[in-house]
């Protein structure tokens, strides 16, 4: 059932509009215009994104009555783009269900952080480019999600993780953060190239056994529907297996999944609301959206849903210890961020035996965007906060510069609380209803094992945002007793408005630690950190409001009727061969209940110790460090991963090069220089030979031959742009000459003509 | 039906002669070799365009488009030694400005 609608274009052409007006005249635009395009354009993707998803509405009343039909569906088509052989790949755009949430999660908190993003990095010297960045982050965002086929996705793919690399290492003065960028860069290309391979190998595998050459979606999914029989069994399926996680390998370098996390804590080295879009609301999510996008995939090779499911809980639970004792207030956000990201596997990969799953973790997607977004623009607002309020020296991302930030900043303090409680899974907030029912979709889809690592996690998350909230917003504030703000505040010049929160203009080399760039002298206002401008608070607002009201979307069976899933069920069609797994032993509304009391307990208890640890007893946490010094250490150091990647792939690396460079030294310039050996001793004999016979008849012709010389050396200057325009001038000749030759005919009739004159 | 095909052949000769002129303009002008790698790309680009153009439009057939191939493959091939040759420039001469690396002058 598809409709058309060019206008779906207006969507990732608004902010791709953007990004050519703020990097062709930003500059000239200056920053309040630059920042307003950057703006605009989000928020009429956003409309555009709005009114597909309403017309969508409308066609899925009809659905009901002909489920047959496929999902509903706004399509719109520019024709081929490649059309090569069997290959052929329409540049064209497809917004189902599944599209249009994406859509809409990526333009409307795309916007919200563009609003942010305002406040946030004024004064920078590179703002409009900054802007630039951020919208064509959002223009491929959106191919990526509404691209109608599996090549129009990879171009998007590709192109948001040029962005990431672009805004990771936006302040590149800094060796540290350009390292960032390029380590996101390459872990990327080791995930691009299992997609790569899977996407190669679905083709070959569809087209071969079903005669469908295609990568377009709606094709791919009736093909599958048509054809399950043939493509569920013998060694399609195998295929099919091999494909599904080939993809996954793809996923598993944007997601950010073992064994390919190792970036996304080190982005956090880009400005704090890149974070907030691209590393926690949007680009990481990327790889859930292709396995769900590919849940036809799944669904008839199992076993790559069972490695989704079971590397994704094994992230959660993985990044989730790491996160416990990071200090660094965005660090720990990163680490939730992977392992929230680990639920969201697990639920579409538990999706391949149940589809309700699929939806579980797109489900998930949207409440982590909203919660997850909030808690990351909340640590943008502290971070700027402190920015102007600690000496220059002291790392205004550092946990231990923090506290009693509640009365300071009230509304980050709120709006981060309750992104808080969404994320550690208290009813009612959206967190609590997304993630419990993955963990519901895993236990009744029989994965108790794989249920009880996400409960783990679950208590483990608890504990490190509420860990989190309580040094950072309660307690006594310790970025610097008065003597350091006395200090802070005799080195600058005194008499500026202390309520003029505005940023000092800051020069073009940052030094804050990944992220802010100090002015050179410390801020005049150099007080107790102060509540940001409305800019940015507004934001948090609307996304708190979001974090605490999405749940209701998706309500837990028992509770009432599951909104976003009946959203959702024509794209996750079910495929399965086999019957239905066994629903009897796993499946009661009684073992609901349990569940969700279990997990509400697993979050209670996390947030419990939290606060026995950082409230009523402060002394206990070192304590337990110390006790435990050795599991500490290997957390604090995030279990080693990058030491062991440093010492089993970049220095072996290094060493075959090195390797290469010994024989090239040795073997291939021994080569070189023997054949130079024996030369000089060829020239040795024939020198003999010129300097007495030949010398004599050449000299003359020499002499001749330099004055000449003299003139021509004029031409060799060593300026290759000199040769480059006489070489242009050669051929200009060249080609005039073929010309005259080849108009001979003309020109000699002309001279005979003119003779008798 | 398709985007590309309502276009006739010179319309592509046109696009791919701008770009093979702005690399062109952007070799013989530019003193940054790295500039001026950037423009050689833009003039292997127009041969590209050339190529698909013409597989296109002129008859022989898959082998443009294998040839564009050919030379993305060979371009990123190029970049990678003459990125490594700028390095070495810039090494020895501290700058890479092409007209002050005029050592090899008669």
């Amino acid at each position: 059932m598809h409709h058309t609608a060019s206008w779906l274009w207006a969507v990732p052409l608004l902010p791709l509009a953007g990004f050519a007006v703020n990097l062709f005249l930003g500059r000239r635009l200056g920053p309040v215009a630059a920042g307003a395009v950057g703006c605009a354009s989000v928020l009429g993707a956003f409309a555009f994104a709005l009114l597909a998803f309403l017309r969508l509405r409308g066609f899925s009343a009809d659905f009901g009555s002909e489920p047959s039909a496929g999902p509903p569906a706004l399509v719109a088509g520019l024709g081929d783009w490649i059309a090569v052989g069997n290959v052929r790949a329409r540049l064209g755009l497809l917004a189902d269900p599944l599209s249009a949430v994406m859509s809409l999660v990526v333009t409307g908190v795309g916007f919200l952080i563009h609003l942010y993003s305002t406040a946030y990095m004024a004064g920078d010297a590179r703002f409009s480019r900054y802007f630039a960045f951020l919208n064509l982050f959002t223009a491929l965002m959106l191919i990526l999600v509404l691209g109608d086929n599996l090549l129009l996705l990879f171009l998007g793919w590709e192109g948001v993780g040029l962005c990431s690399y672009l805004l990771i290492g936006f302040w590149f003065e800094e060796t540290k953060n350009a390292v960032a960028g390029m380590k996101a860069f390459l872990v990327n290309r080791v995930g691009d190239f299992g997609f790569t391979l899977g996407l190669l190998l679905l083709f070959v595998t569809i087209g071969t056994t079903t005669g469908a050459w295609t990568l377009d979606f709606s094709t791919l999914q009736e093909t599958f529907a048509e054809q399950k029989d043939v493509l569920g069994r013998g060694d399609p399926r195998m295929l099919l297996s091999v494909a599904g996680i080939l993809l996954f390998i793809g996923a598993c370098g944007k997601s950010a999944q073992i064994p390919l996390y190792v970036w996304l804590p080190d982005a956090m080295a880009g400005p704090t609301p890149v974070s907030a879009l691209i590393h926690a609301a949007t680009m990481v999510t990327a790889g859930i959206y292709l396995v769900a996008r590919m849940n036809f995939v799944y669904q008839l090779a199992p076993v790559a849903g069972e490695v989704v499911a079971t590397v994704g809980a094994l992230t959660a639970l993985f990044a989730a210890t790491i996160a416990l004792v990071q200090n660094d207030i965005k660090k720990v956000l990163a680490y939730s961020t992977v392992s929230q990201l680990g639920y969201m596997f697990l639920g579409v990969g538990v999706g391949a035996t149940a589809c309700a799953g699929f939806s579980a973790g797109l489900f998930h997607v949207v409440t982590h965007a909203f919660f997850k977004a909030c808690l990351f623009l909340g640590a943008g607002s502290v971070i700027h906060a402190l920015h102007h309020a600690l000496p220059p020296d002291a790392d205004p991302q550092d946990l231990r510069n923090m506290g009693d930030l509640r009365r300071r900043m009230p509304i980050t303090f709120w709006t981060f609380g309750v992104a808080t409680l969404a994320i550690a899974g208290f009813p009612p907030l959206a967190g609590f209803f997304s993630k419990d029912e993955i963990l519901w979709r895993t236990f009744e889809t029989g994965h108790p094992g794989l249920w009880l690592l996400g409960i783990v996690t679950a208590g483990l998350t608890a504990f490190y945002m509420f860990r989190l909230l309580l040094l950072a917003f309660f307690g006594s504030y310790r970025g610097g007793g008065p003597s350091r703000i006395r200090r802070a505040t005799q080195a600058a010049p005194t008499g500026a408005d202390a309520r003029d929160h505005r940023p000092a203009p800051r020069s073009a080399t940052p030094q804050a630690e990944g992220g802010r760039t100090p002015s050179d002298a410390p801020p005049a206002h150099a007080e107790l950190p102060r509540e940001s401008p409305a800019t940015m608070t507004l934001p948090l607002v609307i996304l708190a409001a979001l974090a605490s009201v999405a749940g209701f979307l998706g309500l837990p069976s028992v509770l009432g009727a599951n909104r976003f899933e009946h959203w959702l069920e024509p794209v996750f069609a079910p495929l399965r061969l086999e019957p239905d797994f066994e629903t009897g032993l796993f499946s009661s509304h009684a073992l609901e209940w349990i569940l969700m009391g279990i997990s509400v307990a697993a979050a209670a208890a996390g947030a419990g110790v939290a606060i026995l640890f950082y409230v009523l007893k402060p002394e206990l946490p070192d304590r337990l460090a110390a006790a435990f010094s050795g599991i500490h250490r290997v957390l604090r150091n995030k279990y080693y991963v990058d030491e062991f990647y440093q010492s089993a792939i970049v220095r072996p690396l290094l060493a075959v090069e090195r390797a290469c460079a010994g024989f090239d030294g040795s073997v291939i310039d021994g080569l070189v220089n023997g054949a130079a050996r024996f030369w000089r001793w060829v020239s040795d004999y024939t020198g003999w030979m010129d300097s007495t016979c030949v010398d004599g008849a050449v000299n003359g012709t020499a002499n001749a031959v330099a004055a000449a010389g003299r003139r021509a050396r004029q031409l060799q200057s060593g300026r290759v742009r000199a040769y480059l325009a006489l070489s242009l001038a050669g051929a200009l000749l060249l080609i005039l000459g073929f010309h005259l030759w080849a108009a001979r005919e003309t020109w000699l009739a002309w001279v005979r003509a003119l003779k008798p004159i | 039906m398709s985007l590309f095909q309502h276009y006739p052949l010179q319309h592509y000769l046109l696009v791919s002669a701008m770009l093979f002129a702005a690399g062109l303009y952007t070799v013989l002008t530019r003193r940054n070799a790295v500039s001026i790698l950037m423009g050689v790309e833009l003039i292997l680009n127009a041969a590209n365009v050339n190529f698909v153009a013409f597989a296109r439009h002129g008859g022989i057939g898959i082998r443009g488009d294998v040839f564009v191939v050919f030379t993305i493959v060979l371009a990123a091939a190029e970049a990678a030694v003459a990125l490594a040759i700028i390095l070495g420039i810039y090494r020895n001469f501290g700058t890479t400005d092409v007209d002050r690396t005029d050592a090899l002058n008669g």
